[in-house]
């Protein structure tokens, strides 16, 4: 067990009705610190609204070994993407 | 009709009153700027130095007014960068040497439970130019005391050692608390005319602050003794130079020197 602070991943809004986005990560001893220091090391050209820093060892990632399994899959399904419609021009820009 | 009979304040208070502002924010904001790439982690280095970006950006502002209001054309780089040691007006407490990060952050906790007050108070100031600028600072003053009073009750209940550490800079401190709630004429004549609160009317609010922190952090809060004080009229201890020497060097070697 190393005594380096734990990793934290820091998710930022960036405006009212946008989603959090992941900016990046930082090191903090407990939550109430990664959001601090994620208020200082993210938001210092006004960046934001909100923060979330969630523990980088709670996330469970996708394997990269199974990137076949699970994406190649849909690479040749053509028809689940909505683009067999004719769009009316009178709908205008969607 | 009626007449507006509010007598002018006395701008050479007003003026000594912003010095003395202004100076406070320069020096700590060196001060705390001398921790730049030097700051224990990368997260607290980059929180210090906006800190003391955050109060040499508050020192334009108050500098700036102070040229303004003496009206002799000095600039508020001209009052950082050009004047001397004795015509300093800063507290003795924001030129102590910053110590080891305890010690730094314990200077800017006392330091930021006051000036978080007279922020607040100075939002009703009957000088609607000081009303306008304390309301800016007050937004960045209050993220510091939450960041400094947090890291104070962390460190100071934390392991033996930082308890030992944040207690040996509390009592070497703490002498340097009382010139926070000093006044003269200034203060008198400001305080009066409803441009300021007086210093007294923060001690208070300050005392609450700075009790339940330290009781929090299990620091023992030293008892008042002999009270340092003379940065206010220009009496600096022997550190004061030495910043300036660093501060005003460019300015002093090339006169005029811009970028």
């Amino acid at each position: 067990m190393s005594n380096e602070w734990p990793l934290w991943e820091v998710f930022i809004r960036g405006q009212h009705g946008l989603n959090h986005r992941h900016v990046g990560s930082l090191h903090a001893p407990d939550a109430e610190m990664a959001v601090n220091n994620a208020r200082d090391v993210y938001t210092r050209r006004n960046e934001g609204v909100s923060i979330w820093v969630v523990k980088s060892s709670d996330i469970t990632a996708s394997a990269p070994s199974e990137k076949g399994p699970l994406f190649d899959p849909s690479n040749s399904k053509v028809y689940r993407h909505p683009t067999f419609f004719e769009i009316p021009d009178e709908v205008g820009h969607m | 009709m009626e007449l507006d009979l509010k007598p002018a304040v006395d701008q050479s208070a007003l003026f000594a009153f912003l010095v003395r502002l202004g100076d406070n924010a320069l020096i700590l904001g060196h001060r705390v700027s001398e921790w730049c790439g030097h700051s224990p982690a990368l997260e607290e280095d980059i929180a210090l130095s906006n800190t003391a970006l955050d109060l040499i950006g508050q020192t334009q502002l108050w500098l700036g007014l102070a040229g303004e209001i003496e009206g002799q054309g000095r600039s508020a780089d001209d009052l950082a960068y050009l004047r001397d040691g004795y015509e300093f007006r800063n507290i003795l407490l924001v030129e102590r040497p910053n110590g080891d990060f305890g010690k730094t952050l314990m200077r800017q906790f006392l330091f930021d439970a006051w000036h978080y007050l007279l922020m607040k108070a100075l939002q009703n100031s009957s000088e609607r130019r000081i009303a306008e600028i304390a309301e800016k600072a007050f937004k960045e003053v209050a993220y510091h005391l939450e960041r400094s009073q947090d890291l104070v009750i962390r460190l100071g209940d934390g392991t033996d050692e930082s308890h030992r550490r944040m207690q040996a800079a509390l009592n070497d401190l703490w002498p340097y608390t009382g010139e926070l709630f000093a006044s003269d004429d200034v203060e008198q004549t400001l305080s009066a005319a409803g441009v300021i609160p007086h210093p007294q009317s923060l001690k208070s609010g300050w005392d609450e602050i700075v009790s339940t922190t330290l009781s929090e952090a299990t620091l023992q809060k030293p008892d008042d003794g002999y009270m340092h004080k003379g940065g206010r009229r220009g009496v600096h201890t022997e550190h004061l130079g030495f910043i300036l020497t660093e501060m005003q060097f460019l300015q002093r070697a090339y006169p005029g020197a811009v970028w």
